[in-house]
């Protein structure tokens, strides 16, 4: 093994044994359901989260309508608080802590690292199992009544004042969690034990970089979650006073505990979109990362400091000025790496190739808007702004501009970016690139007036408000629309493209990394020999020269 | 107020710095979100894929941008830091010479008391030009009062006194809002804070009350029968309260506490939590006895215990036993929800 060179390392495949392939391995529903090749158990996590993806739009959307009109007269009040819990449960519990990580990270973390699966593929096919248990709890909860306490299930309302379905809501996404769990773990260890001969740390994708990072804060902070809502559903069932002060307990302990969770939950939604984002604009400028190791050191310190500013959500809830004044710098200080980031991908640009196909659309979408998510960030770290703004429409945009305009425009851009991999199929060009426009053009409208009707002064989660916020509530809803659309469109032609879909080569994008350098859609063990790397992240001549040298052309 | 406003009334003294702040942030992020737009698509359509340009030219970084785009950004992001922790110090810096308000949050609406007596429901009269401190706690669950035109906004818990003040700078009627999501009518929890000119202040506050805050705290006093052991004699069974407001105390374990509101109200609630040095841990807790107006008129009259003028308390008021609630609780706008209707008031439950 260690005395194989590049130069007899084969990549790629004879013609004739490329037809086999995961997808025509096995056939029959339990060759999928029984499955513990990584490739087939994303393709499982595929189909799940944009089912729920589905849902959550469904909820916003209703939202969306209801705040056409000042008055709250399309549902009632209990359905429309049930509509924006359920929203930000689906979408933050179902979709945005999965997305990328089970679906992108299962597909294609082994294969950039030369690995034939997963460390633990038997945990991952049981990470797919909890995860689908506790959304059929979730699934149960929408059917039997819904929930009404806010993604967040503050107590005491949680616990003592809500009739809704609070028990299992928070039982499902408690057993979600575990799932996220086993990702993680899989991950980290794979990461550790199952590089590529010649895959040094350094030579490693930022993908893998910052699916660590990711890993990590998965590892460390779901725990914290599990503790939190078993501790609330005791409170809710046995009536053991934790959090109820009329049992003895502390509300704003809840507060602590839960953001010491979802604070660093933020990180395990964004990290993922920013391992996207580095592939895609290193494939789509063919150009090496500008500060490689910035960008890369930038995902761990982003894990890191994000465990330090949980209470950031609690300026005026009852926490001391000096604690608010600490917890304010911890902020500013984890904008540092993020805004690192952002530079050198815009440096990454200058003097590149740059193509304008559809996934750097995408990618130029997440630049501009994931900055405005960041700045604003900066609003609601600095005290003084955020005892106004806090709990306004303001924070509602904030994090729309992060987990949509970041996230989800990322989600999109891999999506597309590994379309051809996955499927081994093309996705319609003109179609990608008008439904990008489309997001971005929707997501603006939707999200940006938010920022202004939250500084006049509507608060977040209203079924009614006062007269004047109506204009910019209707062009959000305008905004909405076209977001849907642009949404819609991709389930449409990608779906189309598997079977018309122009057919893909080994590297339709003329791009660097491993798993362009087996066939689409790879061979179920992803490589028929270990490959062995020689060239740097990104290197494109190094690259380029080995895979000339391996393929005979 | 036009139709369309991009800003709430200034109508506080730290609206115009919170509005300060706000626009210098606008004006520097917006500047750089703009350059960075603005550099990703000169370099998209500069350096777009055209045949001669299929790879890109490689070249290593020069260090010295790396660490300028970690410096700057570090170095603003301080500077903003201390804007708004300076800023925040400001907003919780509690002027001396505040009017005593007391506010009590419950599914769904806000209960305001004045010192001199007034209730009202939804809805506040303040003065102008004068701070007014609010002293609030909420009954059930985690409610949170926001004043938009004041630029303030402080969430109500159920198990402790919180504080919060503004001084209104200009007359007229402005929004109270509950921020923090409450249950069903959440977004019905919401009323108006009228701000009055010194004159039309004073006549209001005249328009009756029940007597002093004080003085409702001093019956409830006798009522729950504290006085029975909280005499001033030697040799009480609990300890004399004059001139206890604001005191640092000593413990029966030896530690000492300031009495402050959350103080009193504890002592009440869960009197064994705190006993004083050289008493009995004999009192029987309150809990669930005596509800937070109560609770505030209770602590209304230990505040004024000892005490020869009662503090704060603006004028002396008629004794009349109308109730008032204010202005007609107001800027439903056409609102889907009920407002709360007087036989929900808090003088019904005793």
């Amino acid at each position: 093994m260690t005395s194989t060179t590049i130069d007899d390392a084969p990549f790629i495949e004879p013609s004739t044994r490329a037809r086999r392939n995961y997808l025509n391995d096995e056939y029959g529903v339990l060759s999928w359901l029984l499955t513990k090749d990584h490739k087939r158990i994303a393709i499982l996590y595929l189909f799940s989260v944009t089912i729920f993806f589905v849902v959550g739009g469904i909820f916003a959307f209703l939202m969306r309508l209801e705040l056409l009109t000042p008055e709250g007269d399309m549902f009632t009040s209990d359905t429309y608080n049930k509509l924006f819990t359920l929203h930000g449960i689906v979408m933050i519990f179902f979709f945005l802590i999965p997305a990328i990580p089970a679906v992108m990270g299962n597909f294609i973390l082994p294969i950039m690292l030369g690995a034939k699966d997963l460390a633990f593929p038997k945990l991952n096919l049981l990470s797919w199992y909890i995860y689908m248990i506790g959304g059929t709890l979730g699934v149960i909860v929408i059917i039997t009544g819904g929930v009404d306490t806010g993604w967040t299930f503050y107590t005491p309302f949680s616990t003592q004042y809500s009739n809704t379905k609070v028990f299992l809501t928070t039982l499902g996404a408690f057993i979600t969690g575990f799932s996220s769990i086993l990702t993680g773990l899989n991950f980290l260890v794979t990461i550790h034990r199952m590089r590529a001969p010649g895959l040094t740390w350094y030579r490693l994708p930022l993908f893998v970089w910052s699916m660590y990072a990711t890993s990590v804060v998965i590892m460390l902070a779901t725990p914290v979650l599990a503790i939190t809502l078993v501790l609330l559903m005791v409170e809710r069932v046995l009536q053991v006073g934790i959090f109820d002060p009329a049992l003895g307990g502390d509300p704003v302990l809840y507060q602590h505990m839960f953001w010491f969770y979802s604070h660093p939950a933020v990180y395990i939604m964004i990290l993922p979109g920013m391992a996207v984002i580095s592939e895609c604009v290193a494939a789509f400028t063919r150009k090496k990362i500008f500060g490689y190791k910035f960008v890369a050191f930038s995902s761990l310190a982003i894990a890191f400091l994000g465990f330090l500013v949980w209470a950031h959500h609690m300026f005026v809830a009852g926490i001391s000025v000096y604690a608010a004044m600490i917890f304010s710098f911890l902020t500013m200080l984890v904008a540092v790496p993020s805004a690192i980031k952002v530079f050198n991908w815009t440096a990454t640009m200058y003097k590149a190739s740059v193509s304008w196909q559809t996934p750097m659309l995408y990618v130029m979408g997440f630049i501009g808007l994931f900055t405005i998510g960041g700045v604003t960030g900066l609003f609601l770290g600095a005290l003084g702004v955020d005892v106004h703004v806090h709990d306004s429409y303001f924070v509602v945009a904030h994090f729309h501009y992060i987990m949509v305009g970041g996230t989800i425009m990322a989600y999109m851009a891999g999506i597309h970016y590994w379309w051809p991999k996955i499927t081994g199929r093309m996705y319609p060009e003109w179609w990608g690139r008008l439904s990008a426009m489309l997001v971005f053009v929707g997501f603006n409208l939707t999200f940006f007036p938010q920022f202004l009707v939250g500084y006049v002064g509507m608060p977040r989660r209203y079924h009614a408000y006062a007269p004047e916020f109506q204009v910019l509530n209707v062009l959000s809803t305008a905004g909405a629309t076209v977001l849907a659309a642009g949404y819609l469109l991709p389930m449409i032609y990608l779906f189309w493209s598997l079977k018309f879909g122009r057919k893909a080569g080994t590297n339709p994008w003329g791009a660097v990394g491993l798993e362009w350098a087996t066939t689409s859609p790879p061979p179920k063990e992803n490589f028929h020999e270990t490959p062995v790397v020689t060239w740097d992240a990104y290197d494109y001549p190094a690259f380029l020269k080995a895979m000339r040298e391996t393929q005979h052309v | 107020m036009n139709d369309f406003p991009l800003f709430p009334e200034q109508a506080s003294s730290v609206s115009p710095l919170v509005d300060g702040l706000y626009l210098g942030l606008v004006a520097i992020t917006g500047v750089v979100s703009l350059l960075i737009w603005i550099v990703i698509f000169y370099f998209a359509i500069k350096y777009r894929r055209r045949p001669d340009n299929e790879l890109a030219q490689e070249q290593e970084p020069p260090a010295i941008l790396e660490m300028t785009w970690t410096i700057v950004p570090l170095v603003i992001f301080i500077g903003i830091f201390i804007a708004g922790a300076w800023l925040f110090f400001r907003i919780n810096a509690l002027p001396a010479n505040a009017i005593e308000i007391y506010a009590t949050g419950r599914q769904w609406m806000w209960k305001f008391q004045h010192p001199t007596g007034q209730r009202e429901i939804n809805t506040l009269h303040v003065p102008v030009n004068r701070p007014v401190k609010i002293t609030m706690a909420s009954e059930d669950v985690i409610h949170s009062l926001w004043f938009p035109a004041f630029r303030v906004k402080a969430d109500v818990l159920p198990n402790r006194f919180r504080t919060m003040w503004f001084e209104a700078t200009k007359p007229g009627k402005y929004h109270i809002f509950c921020a923090e999501y409450c249950g069903t009518l959440h977004s019905g929890m919401i009323g108006s804070v009228i701000v009055m000119d010194a004159v039309a202040y004073q006549r209001w506050l005249a328009g009756g009350s029940e007597g002093s805050l004080a003085s409702q705290g001093e019956k409830l006093f006798e009522k729950y029968a504290c006085n029975t052991c909280h005499t001033s004699t030697s040799g009480a069974r609990g300890p004399n309260l004059a001139g206890l407001y604001g005191k640092t105390r000593q413990l029966a374990d030896g530690s000492s506490v300031v009495a402050d509101e959350n103080y009193i109200r504890e002592s009440i609630l869960n009197p064994q939590a705190k006993i004083a040095a050289g008493f009995a841990p004999v009192m029987p807790t309150f809990q669930g006895q005596v509800s937070e107006d109560d609770l505030i008129r209770l602590l209304a009259y230990v505040r004024t215990m000892g005490v020869e003028q009662p503090v704060a308390t603006p004028v002396e008021s008629p004794q009349s036993a109308i109730e008032s609630t204010g202005a007609p609780a107001a800027p439903a706008d056409g609102r889907a929800e009920a407002q709360p209707t007087s036989t929900t008031t808090p003088g019904n439950q005793e």
